[in-house]
């Protein structure tokens, strides 16, 4: 049955089928099965989509263990002794994944909870509107694709699954490579730089652009750097990948600064992490009159319609930013507008927050400081350092900074970017902050808790207006 | 499920409106774009349309009544379902909001049962004077003097927040959609503008002295040049034309047609015809770049009772002064009867003001964002005027006329705005170019 012919009529099909069960389908899923829709969600892998299995889960479940041994390297700072400190690769692995099929257990009873169904299988879309799934045809009223993304090469470059690694390999490798050239420092090179460096492989990291992290804001950028160097890891920016020579025991990457400067980064393997494309093919999306772009699909921001009618699309799969919450803010949204929600929250993507789970870590939200300014806007920039911050320095934790970003004329919260402290999980305050428009007089009107790492926001706030106390 | 019906935002300035005219009666079935009521706004008196469906159960307002905006007026739901249960206020259609409500036309459209529990966000603020709106929306407000009780909030739960508060920014708001018009235009004579300084409100007033409320009209209109005359950098310019050639052509035109045209009308023709000639100044400014625009679509300023209002003459550059000159007196009819529709006071691209007809020889107008220019007409009058004729000078009587162009100097500079200024003065000093 075809999706046009399933109006109407009752009997066995669904109101909602859901292709790919990554944070963008499985909360489309149980967003729809809240709503009352009978859903279906395909998945061709393991339930959690990459996310839950090869992405945020287990890459932080490896950072975990990365930053606790980093911890009782400096035990001494604290008084504490401890002997014999090691680890063992293969265990430190085997507990990522076992936290990542923690994830998918808990989503196929959430499935279950609500009566979603898991069609396991492939899914395919034919004209003029069918659903296949392995072929077989599925009546589903609307269609949510939200089948993600996977590793992109460099023109001529790709991965090889064992010298050249995507981020799939390097997060079950065998053993501990001795040394690792990652080519791309966005959040995926970066953290497993951090990750490797820490458990004492030789790293270094290449970036085409001129620094770490080049989304954030280029103070950030710096003080990672810093840290990176400081931690032995090899920082080299401006510089592409001309080619990758592997042989059975390692590789040689040849890099250039554009044409020129060649040098040669011998090591054990390297990590492409230059970004990613679109799930888009093999979907029957051509066929169907569902419109792609540059490699993701084209879907509107408040309805997420595809150019087919009751084809919807979400996350990775329709373009960045790649994150794991925006994917699942697109689901709710979609799957709301769909039921006919009233007072639906779109999705507001000057909001979205990003974080990288380094030590130190980085997290922003909202414009950099050279992206307000640009914006022709008069703005004001506040800092705080960690060392300066009561908990930092007992917790000894004193690199990096909050840096915050204000309009000029009303206190509006432009921007923030943290690095260090607990910066992943002071963003959320910065983050309602700027969704609820709140100004710098309610945060400086906001008392913090003392000591906390949170009250830095406020100091930052303060020094941007020169009212600094604990600076 | 029951649902209460609240008065939409039928004008983008509207704070109340006057229930004119039930159009359906309790018990009527109501369908998806059915007209219920009659509403009369601040602006004009509007259709009251309702995109749901349902039986109209209960009429909350007589006709005549004052309603706030966002207040119940009437509850629909299932036939024979008591009307008390509808769930407060949840519902204020907004017309002139961009999201379309749901997912219209598409042919695989679910309507799933939707419970209680998705009417996720709090009742609208009752009318309890108590406003929703974000910290920054307040501040904004507070600067630009705007009543947050005459804004609609499109937040979370009706809060108010900035996108609401900031008129659209200046340029990008052109397009002609209705959900793109937050402000209604207004252009006003240097002359009327209330002045701001200093205010007399301290003062308990004279004897005598009386207070007039604020109409909803002023208030707009007070609001609307404060923010234009404090944002835009303007600056003048005034010319002085022959009017002679004007005056015979629309002598000519008399003689020629039974049909009205007005010497407003042929100055509207040649500011748009100079306007296509110089479309530099045909622009506006927004911060990410200049819009300038494909399409001339000039603005008339006319006076009504309290106020002022631009209805606006699309492509006055490719119409026949005819068809201008009926399009014009349209317009003001129905603008001076308060029937205009948003979208026919909005969206021009230059304005036009004429205050020749009350013997005002000069004046400078304020330029009605986010357009950059408004063109100043004077009255037509005999003046002493030094005629040269090769070597020889003599002084005659002549018609001559001032114009007076303000421009954004963001947009238009001196010589850009003198270059379009002097194109206005050759089409009126040579008219055929009207009609060529
Ligand atoms: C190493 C790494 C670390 C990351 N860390 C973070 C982080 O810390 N925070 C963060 O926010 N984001 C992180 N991300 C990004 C995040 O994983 C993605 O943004 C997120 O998974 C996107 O969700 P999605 O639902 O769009 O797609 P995915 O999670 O990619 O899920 C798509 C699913 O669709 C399935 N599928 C595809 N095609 C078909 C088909 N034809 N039929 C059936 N099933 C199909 C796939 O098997 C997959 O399970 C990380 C990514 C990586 C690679």
């Amino acid at each position: 049955m075809t999706l046009r012919q399933a109006q109407g009529g009752s009997g066995d099909k669904y109101d909602l089928a859901v292709i790919g069960s990554g944070p963008g389908g499985y909360v489309a899923a149980i967003r729809g099965a809240q709503l009352g829709m009978k859903v279906a969600v395909i998945e061709r892998a393991e339930l959690g989509g990459i996310c839950g299995n090869w992405g945020c889960i287990p890459t932080k479940a490896l950072l975990r263990s990365a930053e606790v041994l980093d911890q009782l390297h400096h035990l001494d700072e604290l008084g504490l002794r401890a002997d014999n400190i090691g680890f063992d690769f293969a265990r430190v692995i085997a507990r990522s994944r076992a936290v990542a099929a923690q994830q998918a257990k808990g989503i196929a009873f959430l499935f279950k909870k609500n009566k979603i169904d898991h069609l396991a299988g492939t899914a395919r879309l034919a004209p003029p509107r069918t659903l296949l799934v392995d072929g077989k045809e599925v009546a589903a009223k609307r269609v949510v694709i939200a089948t993600g993304a996977r590793p992109k090469g460099l023109p001529g470059i790709s991965h090889d699954g064992d010298r050249v690694l995507s981020y799939r390999e390097a997060m079950i490798l065998p053993e501990r490579p001795a040394s690792l050239v990652i080519i791309g420092a966005g959040a995926i090179g970066v953290e497993f730089a951090y990750f490797y460096a820490a458990l004492g492989t030789k790293v270094v990291i290449v970036e085409a652009l001129p620094r770490l992290l080049p989304v954030e804001d280029e103070e950030v950028s710096e003080a990672l750097t810093r840290s990176f160097v400081k931690r032995g890891i090899e920082v080299i920016t401006g510089f592409g990948v001309e080619r990758i020579d592997t042989s059975p025991s390692g590789v040689e990457v040849i890099i250039a600064r554009q044409g020129a400067d060649r040098r040669t980064l011998a090591a054990d393997r390297a990590l492409l992490a230059v970004g990613v494309r679109g799930n888009v093919e093999d979907l029957g999306l051509e066929a169907i009159g569902v419109k792609l772009e540059r490699g993701f699909i084209v879907a509107d921001r408040t309805h997420y319609r595809t150019s087919v009618d009751g084809i919807h699309a979400i996350g990775d799969v329709i373009g960045p930013p790649l994150l794991a919450h925006k994917a699942s803010a697109e689901a709710i949204a979609c799957v709301e507008r769909i039921a006919g929600v009233k007072d639906v929250h779109a999705v507001d993507y000057t909001t979205i927050p990003g974080c990288t789970y380094c030590r130190p870590e980085v997290a922003s939200v909202g414009l950099t400081e050279r992206q307000a300014r640009e914006s022709g806007r008069e703005v004001k920039v506040g800092r705080f350092p960690w060392r300066a911050s009561g908990k930092a320095r007992t917790a000894g934790e004193t690199e990096g900074f909050v840096k915050v970003i204000l309009d000029a004329k009303h206190g509006e919260l432009l921007g923030a970017h943290l690095i260090g402290g607990a910066a992943t999980e002071l963003i959320g305050e910065l983050g309602l902050a700027r969704s609820g428009e709140l100004t710098a007089d309610e945060i400086l009107g906001t008392v913090h808790a003392h000591p906390t790492f949170a009250e830095a926001i406020k100091s930052a706030v303060e020094d941007a207006y020169g009212e600094a106390i604990d600076q | 499920m029951a649902t209460t019906i609240v008065m939409p935002q039928l004008s983008p300035t509207m704070e109340e409106g006057v229930l004119l005219k039930w159009t359906k009666k309790v018990g009527d079935k109501i369908n998806p774009g059915d007209v219920i009521a009659e509403v009369e706004t601040d602006k004009a008196n509007m259709d009251f349309t309702l995109e749901d469906e349902g039986t109209l159960l209960e009429l909350l307002v007589k006709e005549g009544d004052t309603v706030k905006l966002g207040a119940p007026v009437a509850i629909l739901g299932e036939p024979g379902e008591v009307a008390a249960t509808a769930t407060p206020g949840v519902r204020l259609p907004l017309p002139l909001a961009g999201e379309g409500r749901g997912e219209g036309g598409a042919p695989t459209e679910i309507k799933p049962e939707v419970t209680t529990k998705i009417e996720r966000t709090t009742a609208q603020a009752e009318d309890t004077g108590r406003v929703r709106s974000s910290p920054l929306a307040r501040k904004i407000a507070a600067e630009r003097g705007v009543d947050l009780r005459s804004v609609a909030g499109s937040g979370p739960g009706g809060r108010i927040v900035q996108r609401d508060v900031v008129s659209v920014p200046l340029g990008s708001r052109r397009d002609n959609s209705a959900d793109a018009v937050k402000e209604v235009s207004v252009a006003v004579p240097v002359a009327a503008q209330p002045s701001p300084l200093p205010s007399p409100a301290s003062g308990r007033g004279g004897e005598g002295d009386q207070k007039i409320p604020l109409s909803l009209m002023r208030k707009t209109i007070a609001r609307r040049l404060v923010e234009a005359k404090t944002t835009i950098p303007h600056f003048y310019l005034t010319m002085e034309a022959d009017a002679e050639p004007l005056w015979a052509f629309h002598r000519q035109i008399k003689a020629a047609t039974d049909e009205k045209i007005t010497l407003n009308d042929l100055c509207i023709k040649a500011l748009a015809v100079a306007l296509a000639r110089v479309p530099a100044a045909n622009s506006s400014w927004s911060a990410d770049g200049l819009l300038r625009y494909g399409r001339v679509d000039i603005g008339v300023a006319v006076s009504v009772e309290d106020g002022l209002i631009t209805p606006v003459v699309r492509n006055a550059h490719l119409k026949s002064i005819g068809a201008i000159a009926r399009e014009t007196r349209d317009l003001v009819v129905r603008a001076r009867a308060r029937k205009l529709k948003p979208e026919e006071f909005s969206g021009g691209t230059f304005s036009i003001s004429n205050m020749g007809m009350y013997g005002v020889r000069e004046f400078s107008a304020i330029i009605n964002p986010p357009e950059a220019g408004i063109l100043a007409i004077g009255a037509i009058d005999k003046r002493a005027t030094v005629i040269t004729d090769g070597a020889s000078e003599t002084i005659a009587i002549r018609r001559r006329m001032n114009l007076t162009l303000s421009c954004d100097h963001r947009v238009i500079d001196g010589a850009l705005g003198a270059e379009l200024l002097r194109e206005i003065v050759r089409v009126i000093e040579k008219p055929i170019g009207m009609v060529l």
